[in-house]
């Protein structure tokens, strides 16, 4: 048996590519998270009813502390991990039963870096394309290797590469069977800055594609950055779940501090209308704001300190955390 | 069927031992060379013809078996041990393939380099020893047989194995007294009449006596007990891998 001659390697459909927020006709999510819960075999319960649907074609980011139950709603839906109760459904069909269709639909890249030292680049991806049951296609794989800037590696032994390689390593392996959805599992855990372009540049070009791409963090301003829709993951339960945008406007807020050349006894008053604060000893300035104000308010505050005669030395700002987002939620639910 | 994936499977293990290959196969080579220098020249010359065959050639299937039975339950243990220990697994997991394919690609690879080393040990002990096969059929038919069966009981225990040591326990220590009990070097007639019976519970007398049975037509049990016994222990894996494959054992949580 030959193999068949290479057209294009396009992973996923053209026809659906378009976004769901555009999309007239409503299509049926392509995941879909039904009451699932999980207790592991020691009694530990992971999942206490996790409800989602994952639309075509966005990028969702799970957002967790340690422990929050990511990695193991991830593995439910990929078929690592069996389901204790509800039911994960992927284009319809259920991951249990189902699970030649769900799964070839999937690509997994892992949390661990987990490789075969042994093994070269090139066997390694090309395995993976076979055990998702497709036909070897060497113009594929060379087109993701070189996309992930693997291509010189590509004979090198794994155990050669560093731990940045070692990743996009996973990421090509999860591409190389054409996957619709795909799933990142702290992809930027010890990632350097060059790799995290070349990855969001990956995830991008897959988004056109029209593959739907969750991944998880510990970061919010990864999932400021690339994510659609942002899940918020604790102890088993999922939080919230939110378009970005509104994600943001609710809870991201932000922090300007100003240190003072002069010391200031108080807030003047043609600066009350700024929601700022002075420290004890009145050599710094608080500025809260939220996200969407950050444009034009910094500047105006700046115009405003100026025109009050005040003058810092330096400046520095703060983001609020994941930890400040779940405070607040937690605040809000009690 | 997920052929390609079984395919993949098979082929990502040949390359792996095919790098193993100088340890895999020169060891059991020179083994076998001393058990022939030692047992069939040394010590054998001073031994009579076992029923008519010259003691060198009389342990040659023995040593067939002890070989094929070390190496398949190694290397079936090995090939599902390894991708669990290094965490690899989770792709294989993952991807659309049903366990008894996972198990195909696995145990036929294992079974396929057992073969190998079996019948180049054959052909060494060609050249130290008289080699006549009686029943070629017979005897292909108890090595493809005994090569599938503990290739399947090596990859039981590579998914039961939590650490290296629980992996080698049996390799290391069960196959090879087994088999040395088996009657490999010697017919269970030789034995006082309790160890006689005691040896029929050994189930690798089964093997070897079926197996030099094809060779030189003589047999400590009836040839068609062997095939049996071998029948029964391969049902007994397939029915353990059932089990395993339904609750997930070990593999998914
Ligand atoms: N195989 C297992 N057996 C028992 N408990 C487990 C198992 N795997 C995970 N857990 C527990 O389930 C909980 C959720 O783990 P999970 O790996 O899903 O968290 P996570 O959100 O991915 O965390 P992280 O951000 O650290 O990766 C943890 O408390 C963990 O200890
Ligand atoms: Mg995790």
């Amino acid at each position: 048996m030959g193999t068949r001659p290479y057209i294009a390697a396009s992973p996923g459909n053209n026809f659906l590519a378009m976004s769901p927020y555009t999309n007239a006709v409503p299509m049926p999510p392509i995941i879909s998270v039904q009451q699932l819960t999980k207790t592991y075999g020691n009694g530990f319960e992971a999942l206490k009813g996790i409800d989602l649907d994952i639309e075509r074609g966005e990028i969702l980011a799970l957002l967790g502390p340690n422990g929050a139950g990511k990695t193991t709603l991830i593995s439910i839906v990929c078929g690592i991990v069996n389901p204790t109760g509800g039911k994960v459904l992927v284009g319809g069909h259920d991951v249990v039963k189902d699970f030649r269709q769900t799964r070839s639909l999937i690509g997994l890249v892992p949390q661990e870096l987990t490789t075969d030292q042994f093994e070269t680049v090139w066997n390694t991806v090309s395995f993976s394309r076979g055990v998702y049951g497709k036909k070897p296609n060497p113009a594929l794989i060379e087109k993701i290797l070189r996309e992930l800037s693997l291509w010189k590696k590509k004979d090198n032994m794994l155990r050669e590469l560093s731990g940045g390689m070692k990743r996009r390593v996973l990421i090509a392996k999860a591409l190389s069977h054409e996957p619709e959805v795909l799933f990142l599992d702290e992809p930027t855990a010890g990632v350097d800055v060059s790799l995290r372009r070349d990855m969001w540049e990956v995830v991008k070009r897959l988004r056109e594609d029209g593959v739907t791409i969750i991944l998880t963090t510990h970061y919010i301003e990864e999932a400021e950055e690339i994510a659609d829709r942002v899940g918020v993951i604790n102890g088993g339960q999922l939080l919230l779940l939110q378009e970005k945008t509104g994600l943001m406007k609710q809870f991201g807020r932000k922090q300007m501090k100003l240190e003072l050349t002069e010391k200031l006894d108080e807030i003047p008053p043609s600066l009350a209308a700024f929601s700022l604060s002075l420290s004890e000893d009145g050599m710094s300035l608080t500025h809260e704001y939220s996200h969407e104000e950050s444009q034009d308010s910094i500047a105006s505050l700046l115009s405003a300190l100026t025109a009050a005669g005040i003058h810092f030395r330096d400046l520095s700002t703060r983001q609020s955390s994941l930890e400040d987002i779940f405070v607040a939620l937690v605040e809000e639910k009690a | 069927m997920n052929i390609e994936a079984i395919k993949s499977i098979y082929f990502f293990e040949m390359a792996r031992m095919r790098r193993t290959l100088l340890q895999s196969v020169i060891s059991p080579v020179i083994t076998t060379s001393l058990y022939f220098i030692v047992f069939g020249t040394a010590i054998g010359s001073r031994i009579q013809s076992i029923e008519g065959v010259s003691y060198g050639s009389f342990i040659t299937p023995g040593l067939i078996m002890l070989t094929l039975l070390t190496q398949c339950v190694a290397n079936g243990s090995i090939g599902i041990y390894f991708p669990k220990f290094t965490g690899t697994i989770y792709e294989i997991l993952s991807a659309p393939v049903a366990m008894t394919e996972i198990l195909i690609g696995y145990v036929g690879a294992a079974a396929s380099k057992g073969l190998i080393i079996g019948l180049i040990i054959l052909a060494t002990a060609s050249f130290f020893v008289d080699i006549r096969i009686a029943h070629p059929f017979m005897m292909v038919l108890f090595l493809v047989l005994t090569a599938i069966t503990f290739s399947l009981f090596g990859f039981i225990i590579g998914v039961w194995a939590k650490n290296f040591e629980q992996l080698n326990i049996v390799p290391m220590l069960v196959v090879p007294p087994l088999t040395f009990l088996g009657g490999s070097f010697y017919s269970i007639d030789m034995l006082p009449p309790f160890w006689q019976a005691v040896s029929h519970l050994n189930p690798v007398l089964y093997l070897v006596s079926g197996f030099r049975w094809s060779f030189y037509e003589i047999a400590d049990v009836n040839p068609v007990i062997s095939l049996i016994m071998i029948g029964v222990f391969l049902a007994l894996c397939l029915s353990m891998l059932g089990w395993m494959f339904k609750t997930g054992y070990r593999l998914r949580s």
